[in-house]
C-alpha cells in the first residue's frame, strides 16, 4: 500500500510480528485458564461444552486484547499537541482492508459455527435436547427409553420420581456413567432444569411432557438451581443432585424404597407458613407455594456441593 | 435512490406559533418544537435513570449477601422487574429520541419534525405510561413482579384476583410506550427521507442519522410484534382468554416468540444511535474524516436486516428443534461482521489521528471499549452449547450490561457532552465531565465484570438469594454499583451548574463539519429559516479543506458577527 523504504518497512514487519506473537500467547494462555471458571465437569456433555467455551474466550482474547491495543496505541501515540489544532491527514477508507476485515470475521465466526454445530451433534447423540416445537408428542424415532426418572416442577420444589422403584425424594440421585432418561414436567409456570456441574439446561414448560437424557460422568452432590424465574421463591427453588456408583445407586433405591412417606424439603412452604405466622407483612402479595410433596427421602440441600 | 429536493420556501411560510410559551414553561406545555422536544425526552428519561437507578443499588445491596434479608422476596422480585422496564421503556427509548429530536432536524438541515404535532403527542405518551408504571408500586399486591420479560404463566398469576394490579399497569405501560415509539418511528423514518437540505444525498448525510433511520425502520417492524403480544397478555390477564395459558390450550412458548421478536432487533435500536454517536466524535476529536464512510451506512441496513431474524437465540433452552438452534445460531454470529466493519472503521478513523481527549472522547473511547468487550462475550452467547449453560445466568446480565451501559449509556453521555454547547448555548465543566467519565467508567467494569464469572460458576440471573460460594463477586459487583450511583452526582452537578452560568458557547466550539455546526448555539426555533444551505460534499471532510456547503464563508461570516 505504501512505499516506505525498506528499513522501516522491515521494522513494521517485525513490530506486527511481535505484536501478533504477543496476542497469539496471550490469547492461548487465556483458552487454557477458561476451564477453571467453570465448576467441575459431571456429565458427558461438559467436556464437549468446555472445550468449546476455551476455544471461544482464546478466540475473543485474540479480538478484544487486539482492538483495545491499538486503541491504547493511538492515545498513547497519536495525541494532539497542547494547541494543535490543524487536520490530521485525510484518509477516507481503504477498499482492500475493507475487504480484509470482512472477510477474516466472516470466516472465522463461520469456523465457530461449524465447531459449534459439530459439538451440538455429539451432545445430541450422547442425549438428544431436542423437542417437538407443538408439543405433540415427543416420541422420536431416535430410540426414547422410558423416563426413569420423573421430574416435577413446581412453585417452589422439585420432586424426583422413580416408578420402577417406587420411590419418590426431594433429592436427585443418578447413576454414574450410564445415559439416564428423564422426563420433565412442571405444574404451574415455566421452571428451568439447570445443573451447572453438568452444563445442562432445559426449560420444564406447563402442559409437556419433556424427555432429557444425560450421563452423570462424576460422583459428587451437586446443585440443581431453577433457571427460568418462576416467581417468589424463584431463587429458592433449588435441590441437590447426588451422582453414585451403579451399585450404590440401586441400594439407594431399595432402601428408599422402604421408607415411609414424609414431607420433602420445599424452603418456600416453610417460609410462607412464618410470613402467614407474622400480624404484619412487610412484602407484596405473592401466590402461596404448592405443599411440600409427599416422598421416601427428602435428603437434603444444605450439604456443601461440588459444584 | 433518487434525491428528494427539499424546498426551502416551505420554511418561508410562517409557522410561528403564537401560543407556544417561550422560555422555560415551553419545556412543560405541549411544545412543537422538535428542538425543545428533545430536551424534554432527555430531561424525562434522566429523571428515571435516577429512579430505575436507586432500583438498582437498592437490588444490589440485597446482593451483597447471600440471603435474602435486606428487603422480602416479593419486593425483590418488584424491584428486579421495574429497574429493567424503567431503564429500558423510560430512559434508554426517551433519551435516544431525545437525541433523535435534537440531531436529526439541524444535521439534515430541516426547520423541524415531518410532523411536529404527532411528535410532541409522542413525546407526552411518555410521562403518562411513565406515571401508571410509576402508579403500580402503589396498587394493593405490589408492582409487576414477573421480570421485564413477562413471561407468562408466571405473569399471568395474579395472586390478590384484582382487575387492576400491578403487573395489568405493567402491560399497560409497555403497550403505550409501543404506540409512542410507534408514533416517533414514522415521525423519524418521513423526516431522513423527506426534509434533507438540498444537494445532501443520503450519501452524504451524517451516520447518525444512517442509524437512526436504520433503528427506527426496526422500531416500525418489530414493534407490533410486541405490542399485539403483549395486548394478548392482557386479555389473558383480566379478560380470561386463554391465548397463552397451557391449561386452555394456550401456548407459553409462542409469547416467548413474540416478545424476542421485537425484544432482540429493540437492543439494535439502542445500539445503533449509539453507532452513529461514535461515528460524528471520533472524526471530530481525531481530526480525520470517518474511515470507510459507505461501508460504515451500509453496515447499518445489514444490521437491521439480520436484527430482525436472530430473536430464537434467546430461546435456545425453551424447547426449540436443533435446526432451529443452528439456523439461528448462525445468523446470530453474521451479526458480527457488520459489527466488526464498524469497529474497525473507528479504529482506522483513530489511527494516525490527532487525538483531542475531552469529556465526549473519553466517552466514547470508553464506550468503545466495554462494546467491543460485549461483543466477544455476545459470540460466546451465540454458540449454543456454551448459551445452554450460561443462558440466565449473571454472564447474560453482565453481557447485556456492558452493552446497554457500558456501550450504550456512555455513549448518550459522549453525545450529551458534545451537543450540549449546540443546543444550551453554554459550555460544560471539563473537569467535572471528566471526573463523571473516570467513575462512570470504573463503576461500570467493577460492576458488571464480576457478573461473568458468576455466571459461569452457574448464579442464576434473577435471584434475591445465592448460594454463599458466589459471595466474593457478588460483593464487588454491588461496590461498583454503589461508585455508579456516585458518578452520577458530578454528571448532575455539571449540567445543571453549567446551565445556569457556564461559559457562553460559540456556534462551533469543537471546531466540528456539520450542518449542526453552521447555526448559532442554541439553534433558532427554524433552524436555518430561510437560508437552508445547499450541501455540496459529503460529511467528515477533515483535513481535505472542502467545503460542506456552499457559501461556507458566508454562513461562517453571519455567525461571527452574531
Amino acid at each position: 500500500m505504501t512505499t516506505a523504504p525498506s528499513r522501516t518497512g522491515l521494522s513494521v514487519l517485525i513490530g506486527l510480528a511481535i505484536w501478533g506473537g504477543l496476542l497469539l500467547w496471550l490469547s492461548l494462555w487465556m483458552g487454557r485458564q477458561a476451564y477453571r471458571w467453570l465448576p467441575v465437569q459431571a456429565s458427558s456433555a461438559a467436556p464437549l461444552v468446555d472445550g468449546l467455551f476455551s476455544f471461544e474466550t482464546a478466540v475473543a482474547t485474540f479480538v478484544f486484547a487486539g482492538v483495545v491495543s491499538v486503541m491504547a496505541w493511538v492515545i498513547l501515540f497519536n495525541r494532539a499537541a497542547k494547541y494543535d489544532v490543524s487536520d490530521a491527514e485525510p484518509i477516507e477508507g481503504n477498499t482492500r482492508l475493507e475487504i480484509i476485515w470482512t472477510v477474516i470475521p466472516l470466516v472465522l465466526v463461520m469456523a465457530i459455527a461449524a465447531y459449534t454445530i459439530d459439538v451440538n451433534r455429539q451432545i445430541g447423540l450422547i442425549g438428544p435436547m431436542e423437542h417437538l416445537h407443538g408439543g405433540a408428542g415427543g416420541a422420536g424415532a431416535a430410540g426414547s427409553p422410558q423416563a426413569e426418572i420423573e421430574v416435577i416442577a413446581r412453585q417452589w420444589s422439585w420432586e424426583f420420581r422413580y416408578p420402577a422403584a417406587g420411590v419418590s425424594t426431594t433429592e436427585l440421585h443418578l447413576p454414574m456413567d450410564r445415559r439416564v432418561g428423564l422426563q420433565l414436567r412442571s405444574e404451574d409456570v415455566i421452571h428451568g432444569f439447570y445443573v451447572p456441574a453438568f452444563r445442562l439446561k432445559q426449560q420444564v414448560i406447563p402442559g409437556r411432557l419433556i424427555p432429557f437424557f444425560l450421563t452423570p460422568t462424576r460422583e459428587g452432590r451437586y446443585r440443581l438451581r431453577d433457571s427460568e424465574y418462576s416467581g417468589t421463591w424463584f431463587a429458592a427453588n433449588q435441590a441437590d443432585v447426588v451422582v453414585q456408583s451403579e451399585a450404590d445407586y440401586q441400594s439407594w433405591l431399595r432402601r428408599a424404597a422402604a421408607l415411609p412417606l414424609q414431607p420433602g424439603l420445599s424452603d418456600a412452604s416453610r417460609d410462607y407458613a412464618l410470613r402467614q405466622s407474622r400480624s404484619r407483612t412487610s412484602g407484596y402479595a405473592t401466590v402461596a407455594p404448592a405443599p411440600p410433596p409427599m416422598v421416601n427421602v427428602p435428603g437434603s440441600n444444605t450439604l456443601p456441593h461440588d459444584g | 435512490m433518487t434525491i428528494t429536493p427539499f424546498d426551502p420556501g416551505l420554511s418561508e411560510v410562517p409557522q410561528r406559533q403564537p401560543e407556544a410559551p417561550n422560555g422555560w414553561k415551553r419545556y412543560i406545555s405541549f411544545n412543537t418544537d422538535a428542538k425543545v422536544i428533545g430536551i424534554q425526552y432527555i430531561a424525562t428519561a434522566l429523571l428515571f435513570l435516577l429512579v430505575g437507578g436507586l432500583l438498582a443499588m437498592i437490588m444490589r445491596g440485597e446482593l451483597i449477601t447471600p440471603a435474602a434479608d435486606l428487603v422480602d422476596r416479593t419486593v425483590y422480585n418488584g424491584l428486579y422487574t421495574m429497574h429493567g422496564t424503567i431503564m429500558l421503556f423510560l430512559f434508554m427509548f426517551p433519551v435516544l429520541n431525545g437525541l433523535n429530536n435534537l440531531l436529526i432536524p439541524v444535521m439534515i438541515g430541516a426547520p423541524d419534525m415531518a410532523f411536529p404535532r404527532l411528535n410532541a403527542a409522542a413525546f407526552w405518551m411518555v410521562p403518562v405510561f411513565g406515571v401508571i408504571l410509576m402508579a403500580s408500586f402503589l396498587v394493593p399486591g405490589g408492582p409487576a413482579a414477573s421480570g421485564w420479560w413477562s413471561y407468562p404463566p408466571v405473569s399471568l398469576q395474579n395472586p390478590l384476583g384484582h382487575l387492576i394490579n400491578g403487573e395489568a399497569l405493567w402491560i399497560v405501560a409497555v403497550a403505550l410506550s409501543g404506540v409512542s415509539s410507534i408514533m416517533g418511528a414514522v415521525n423519524f423514518v418521513t423526516t431522513i427521507l423527506r426534509m434533507r437540505a438540498p444537494g445532501m444525498t443520503l450519501m452524504r448525510m451524517p451516520i447518525f442519522c444512517w442509524t437512526a433511520l436504520s433503528a427506527q425502520t426496526i422500531q416500525l417492524i418489530g414493534l407490533p410484534a410486541l405490542t399485539g403480544g403483549a395486548v394478548m397478555l392482557l386479555f389473558d390477564l383480566v379478560a380470561g382468554t386463554s391465548f397463552y395459558r397451557p391449561e386452555g390450550g394456550g401456548d407459553p412458548v409462542l409469547y416467548q416468540h413474540f416478545f424476542w421478536f421485537y425484544s432482540h432487533p429493540a437492543v439494535y435500536v439502542i445500539i445503533l444511535p449509539v453507532f452513529g454517536v461514535f461515528s460524528e466524535l471520533f472524526p471530530v476529536y481525531a481530526r480525520k474524516p470517518l474511515f470507510g464512510y459507505k461501508f460504515v451506512a451500509a453496515a447499518s441496513l445489514v444490521i437491521v436486516g439480520l436484527s430482525l431474524v436472530v430473536w430464537v437465540h434467546h430461546m435456545f433452552p425453551s424447547g426449540v428443534p436443533q435446526w432451529m438452534r443452528d439456523l439461528f445460531m448462525v445468523t446470530t454470529m453474521l451479526i458480527a461482521v457488520p459489527t466488526g466493519i464498524k469497529v474497525f472503521a473507528w479504529l482506522g478513523t483513530l489511527w494516525g489521528g490527532k487525538l483531542r481527549l475531552n469529556t465526549p472522547m473519553l466517552f466514547a473511547l470508553g464506550g468503545l471499549f466495554n462494546f467491543v468487550f460485549a461483543g466477544v462475550t455476545g459470540i460466546m452467547l451465540a454458540t449454543v452449547p456454551v448459551d445452554i449453560h450460561v443462558n440466565n445466568t449473571y454472564f447474560v446480565v453482565g453481557h447485556f450490561h456492558y452493552v446497554i451501559y457500558g456501550a450504550a449509556t456512555m455513549g448518550v453521555y459522549a453525545a450529551i457532552y458534545h451537543w450540549f454547547p449546540k443546543f444550551t448555548g453554554r459550555m460544560y465543566y471539563e473537569g467535572l465531565g471528566k471526573l463523571h467519565f473516570l467513575l462512570t467508567f470504573i463503576g461500570t467494569n467493577l460492576n458488571f465484570f464480576p457478573m461473568h464469572p458468576l455466571g459461569l460458576m452457574g448464579m442464576p440471573r434473577r435471584v434475591s438469594s445465592y448460594d454463599p460460594e458466589f459471595a466474593f463477586w457478588n460483593v464487588i459487583a454491588s461496590l461498583g454499583a454503589f461508585l455508579l450511583g456516585v458518578s452520577i452526582i458530578p454528571f448532575l452537578l455539571n449540567l445543571v451548574s453549567s446551565l445556569v452560568r457556564g461559559e457562553r458557547a460559540p456556534a462551533n466550539p469543537w471546531n466540528a463539519i456539520g450542518l449542526e455546526w453552521l447555526l448559532p448555539s442554541p439553534p433558532p426555533t427554524e433552524n436555518f429559516e430561510a437560508n437552508v444551505p445547499t450541501v455540496i460534499s459529503g460529511p467528515y471532510g477533515y483535513g481535505t479543506g472542502l467545503p460542506l456547503v456552499e457559501h461556507q464563508e458566508a454562513y461562517e461570516r453571519a455567525l461571527q458577527q452574531a
